[in-house]
């Protein structure tokens, strides 16, 4: 228990600054993942059939390699932001949630490196 | 982490059960008691009330409650209109002033509860020392550079009615406590209700301190930990909108990015 009055804890929070940046990011993630994730589940049904070989042929297009790019990129992003506000919400312990937070960006870094990575390799 | 199970001691147990001596016109209230110097978890009363002896609203039972059967229940109120905002608590699973929710248009039993997820000082009442500190924290005064006019400060009616849907706000709770994000963070997000007032403000065409008081919202935390739950809509008594408050501070932010 703490002897700290309201007043001082509610004034002791100082603004960061930082919240709109986050929130901006999110928005606009999220506007264009709307179309570009339509364009890729509806892609990826439309060759459930195809062989190996013609998926790749078609992952190295050039302009479907391009917006695979663009896609993972967004999307790891997005989810990162995502979770960032997840841990922010539900996690209270200081220690946790750094480690926590650590971990995700780390995570979906690496996921996005390797989506990127794996489709130019494809196509290059 | 999040609690999924309340704490040991504050795990609710069944407690007494009143009567009114008549036979028709019973409405059933669970209430919550809890008293701080008896040591003993919080337990939820029952009280058979005869609706002809008590006027029709929820702040009535209560009255009647506390004047004719247990002078021990313990609640906030003073206006009996919805204009002071004391009477705010949990009642049938809403967020409401008890003064002007209808006991007779709840279907069944009424359940009669503190506002959610706030420090309980006894019965009904809850401490709100913070979400007084919170409001405090955004101001809630004209401030201006400008030098003081002999007379009043001059709006237009377009500018005046800015204010519409704002000044309303009576600090109930209602909204605050019913938000999700304020329950888990209370400490940090100043809730729907203070940042209502903080927009009062910033829509104010009398005050010069908007760039600052959007400065001073601009946080991960205060303003942002609003994920547009609406609960705040919802709940309100006074049928205010302080979702849309929160969208509008947004907005104003972004727009000056």
């Amino acid at each position: 228990m703490s002897l700290e009055q309201s007043l001082a804890r509610a004034k002791s929070m100082e603004a960061s600054g930082e919240g709109s940046h986050h929130w901006w990011r999110q928005r606009i993630s999220a506007l264009v993942l709307v179309p570009m994730t339509a364009w890729f589940l509806f892609s990826v049904v439309g060759r459930l059939d195809d062989t190996h070989r013609a998926v790749l042929d078609w992952i190295a297009e050039p302009v479907t390699a391009l917006c695979l790019v663009v896609y993972s990129i967004f999307m790891f992003y997005h989810a990162q932001l995502g979770i960032q506000v997840v841990v922010e919400d539900y996690v209270h312990s200081r220690s946790a949630r750094t480690a926590l937070m650590l971990l995700s960006k780390t995570t979906f870094l690496a996921c996005g490196a390797l989506a990127v990575f794996s489709v130019l390799r494809i196509a290059l | 982490m999040a609690d999924f199970r309340l704490p040991k001691n504050s795990r609710i147990r069944k407690g007494n059960h009143f009567r009114d001596s008549t036979e028709q016109d019973l409405k059933t209230v669970h209430i919550y008691r809890w008293d701080p110097d008896t040591g003993q978890n919080p337990r939820l009363d029952r009280f058979d009330v005869d609706m002809k002896a008590c006027g029709p609203m929820v702040l009535d039972v209560l009255i009647h409650i506390k004047n004719t059967i247990d002078s021990t229940l313990t609640f906030r109120r003073s206006c009996r209109e919805g204009i002071c905002g004391s009477c705010s608590m949990n009642i049938d699973g809403t967020n409401s002033l008890a003064c002007i929710t209808s006991a007779v248009d709840i279907k069944g039993d009424i359940r009669v509860y503190p506002l959610p997820h706030m420090s309980v000082v006894k019965d009904l009442v809850v401490d709100l020392s913070n979400f007084y500190e919170q409001y405090a924290s955004v101001k809630p005064w004209l401030q201006s550079d400008s030098p003081t006019p002999d007379r009043e400060r001059l709006q237009s009616e377009d500018e005046r009615s800015r204010l519409d849907g704002l000044y309303e706000c009576i600090l109930c709770a209602c909204c605050s406590t019913s938000c999700p994000s304020y329950w888990w963070n209370g400490d940090r997000y100043l809730g729907p209700a203070a940042l209502l007032q903080a927009y009062r403000w910033i829509a104010d065409s009398r005050d010069d301190f908007t760039g600052e008081r959007l400065d001073e919202l601009d946080d991960a935390f205060k303003l942002y930990h609003c994920h547009t739950i609406m609960n705040c809509t919802r709940t309100c008594p006074k049928g205010l909108n302080p979702a849309k408050s929160i969208a509008l501070i947004k907005r104003a932010i972004q727009e000056r990015k």
